[in-house]
């Protein structure tokens, strides 16, 4: 009786825990998701009548702007990736290796204290500092390197600096941590049996950062790939960035079928950019998210 | 470095330049938005004109409405706030039992599920945005077409931006949580039965009071990013707009330094939730 009443009371803990679980990733994730999917294949034969069809994504490939928006929205993502990893690896490696004590923790904190500020802050502070009256082009005109105040917001350079600059947090934090965890006198014993800067950081540093480094590459491609804030506001009206045009499809013209195919496609990209991550390092998705 | 590593001088100068150059990047654009703040001039841009407080306290009659007398902005600051209370709940109440689920329980197809939960982590904001915005209008529609309901909280609105955010949010609350309670030592629970002590009697005295600092860390981070998120509820807002929808909007537009006073308003804050928190860790390891 006893054992009939435990097994029982096991059950019912175990699917009240389950229900809030169910619930949040088949109703807010799963769902909606192949609903989208649904959606895109969605093709509007007359009022209010519908069939299956792949007029979205013929749309997508038939029409130059949208292919050339998505491949350009991809290689800015990937620059702006590959140049957030440049920037990172010596601040990680300057506050893991470099640095001791209360200054290593006083430079990760510093390092971290922007991100404390919305996205939406700092951008304004970039489009203060770059407009044609901003901050930078009046400095330049007062140092005599240039003539006049020259525009630089709304071209790729800027889009790509407000890029590194809001992805920045989510590489430093995952290599300051695959960093931290190397053992100094594996350094010490490469350089002891000869090897130079160059190939200790390729034998050593890097295979052991491995973890880390695809940890942060691949949530700041996720992020740069389907940000809006930055690339809108930094970039103009020509920033041609591809969420812009999932936005568009999707409030302005409501035009849904069309938005939730774009929407797929970018879909399909961030994943495939995550599993090419994965396999390229051989990582395991779990081990790496659990870095971020 | 590795002390017993000799390194050249102009190695380490060229550090020490590159770190400060590093850090002059990243503090150039809010120390900007802070001062321009107080600048005495209709638009944020030099040169400097002088010091004012307008931008904060101005009304009407000066010509410049300062951010206390911004009712729409102020209204947004509410409804962010709304919005990040409503999302921080849910998120720390799922994400607990959660951790829970995946720590204490076992049963069949979990490992598919932990790996599950971290899906949302790797999907894009405006995708999960508009997945559940097409997804709530289908389910509103089919309940209006079955039972003629009107469901409004399914059309674009606050409940709806709660949902889209609570999305990915529970898993970073889930993530945090569980890493605290795998590391619990189970012997204190079984002392405390042995003592005789009910099941709530031990979540209430042992467990909860060992996950606190998890469930205040992750409260704080959530809340943070509620606050701050724009991809997914762009997607999702109705006619309340929250304060990172409304600063876009008049980004585009040319704004009044007002805005910067909000931003010196948000760093004020941020910082303010920083520091409450770090002292809470240092009780902790005491």
């Amino acid at each position: 009786m006893a054992e009939t009443r435990a097994r029982v009371s096991h059950y019912l803990l175990l699917w009240l825990l389950l229900a809030p679980a169910l619930l949040w990733l088949f109703g807010l994730i799963v769902m909606p998701h192949l609903d989208l999917a649904l959606l895109s294949f969605r093709e509007r034969v007359g009022p209010g009548e519908y069939a299956f069809g792949l007029a979205q994504y013929r749309t997508f490939f038939g029409e130059p702007l949208y292919w050339d928006v998505f491949v350009r929205t991809a290689l800015i993502s990937l620059v702006a990736t590959a140049l957030t990893l440049l920037l990172a690896f010596p601040i990680a490696w300057t506050i893991a290796k470099l640095t001791r004590g209360r200054l290593s923790a006083l430079l990760f904190a510093v390092c971290l204290i922007p991100f404390w500020v919305s996205e939406t802050v700092r951008t304004l502070g970039w489009m203060i500092l770059l407009r044609e009256t901003g901050v930078l082009p009046g400095l330049l005109v007062t140092l005599g390197l240039t003539e006049a105040p020259i525009e630089m917001l709304y071209h790729d350079a800027t889009i790509l600096v407000g890029l590194v600059y809001t992805s920045l947090l989510f590489m430093v934090v995952p290599l300051y941590g695959s960093l931290e965890s190397l053992d100094d006198s594996l350094i010490e014993a490469a350089y002891d049996l000869g090897g130079n800067g160059l190939t200790v950081l390729r034998t050593v540093v890097i295979p052991h950062a491995l973890p880390g480094i695809t940890a942060g590459c691949i949530v700041v491609f996720m992020l740069t790939l389907g940000n809006y804030l930055t690339a809108s506001l930094l970039g103009g009206k020509n920033s041609l960035w591809f969420t812009e045009q999932i936005y568009t499809q999707f409030i302005t013209r409501f035009n849904w079928e069309q938005g939730a195919a774009f929407g797929f496609l970018l879909l399909a990209l961030s994943s495939a950019m995550v599993w090419l991550g994965l396999r390229l390092s051989g990582q395991r998705f779990s081990d790496v998210m659990s870095r971020t | 470095m590795i002390p017993s590593l000799p390194r050249p001088w102009w190695l380490k100068l060229a550090t020490v330049l590159f770190v400060l150059a590093f850090l002059l990047f990243l503090f150039m654009p809010l120390a900007t938005v802070a001062a321009f703040a107080f600048n005495d001039a209709p638009y944020p841009a030099p040169p400097w004109q002088g010091f004012t407080l307008d931008w904060f306290i101005g009304n009407d009659a000066l010509g410049r409405t300062g951010l206390f007398r911004d009712e729409e902005l102020l209204g947004s600051i509410l409804t962010s706030l709304l919005v990040a209370s409503w999302v921080t709940l849910l998120s720390l109440v799922i994400g607990t039992t959660n951790a829970f689920l995946m720590e204490r329980m076992r049963f069949r197809g979990q490992g598919l599920l932990s790996l599950l939960m971290l899906v949302p982590l790797v999907i894009p904001g405006v995708i999960l945005g508009i997945s559940i915005l097409a997804f709530a209008s289908r389910v509103a529609d089919l309940l209006g077409d079955l039972f003629g309901w009107e469901v409004e909280f399914l059309r674009p609105g606050l409940p709806l931006v709660v949902l889209g955010q609570i999305s990915y949010l529970i898993a970073i609350a889930t993530l945090t949580i569980s890493a605290r309670l795998k590391r619990f030592d189970r012997t204190l629970e079984e002392a405390a039965y042995n003592l005789g002590a009910s099941r709530l009697a031990v979540l209430g005295t042992i467990t909860f009071p060992y996950l606190q600092p998890a469930l205040l860390g992750s409260a704080a981070i959530v809340f943070l990013m509620s606050f701050e998120n724009f991809n997914t509820t762009l997607m999702l807002v109705g006619a309340d707009s929250p304060l990172t929808v409304m600063m876009y909007g008049r980004m585009r537009d040319g704004a009044t330094p007002v805005l910067n006073a909000v931003s010196v308003f948000l760093m004020v804050a941020s910082a303010a939730l920083a520091l409450l928190l770090m002292r809470g860790d240092d009780r902790q390891s005491r």
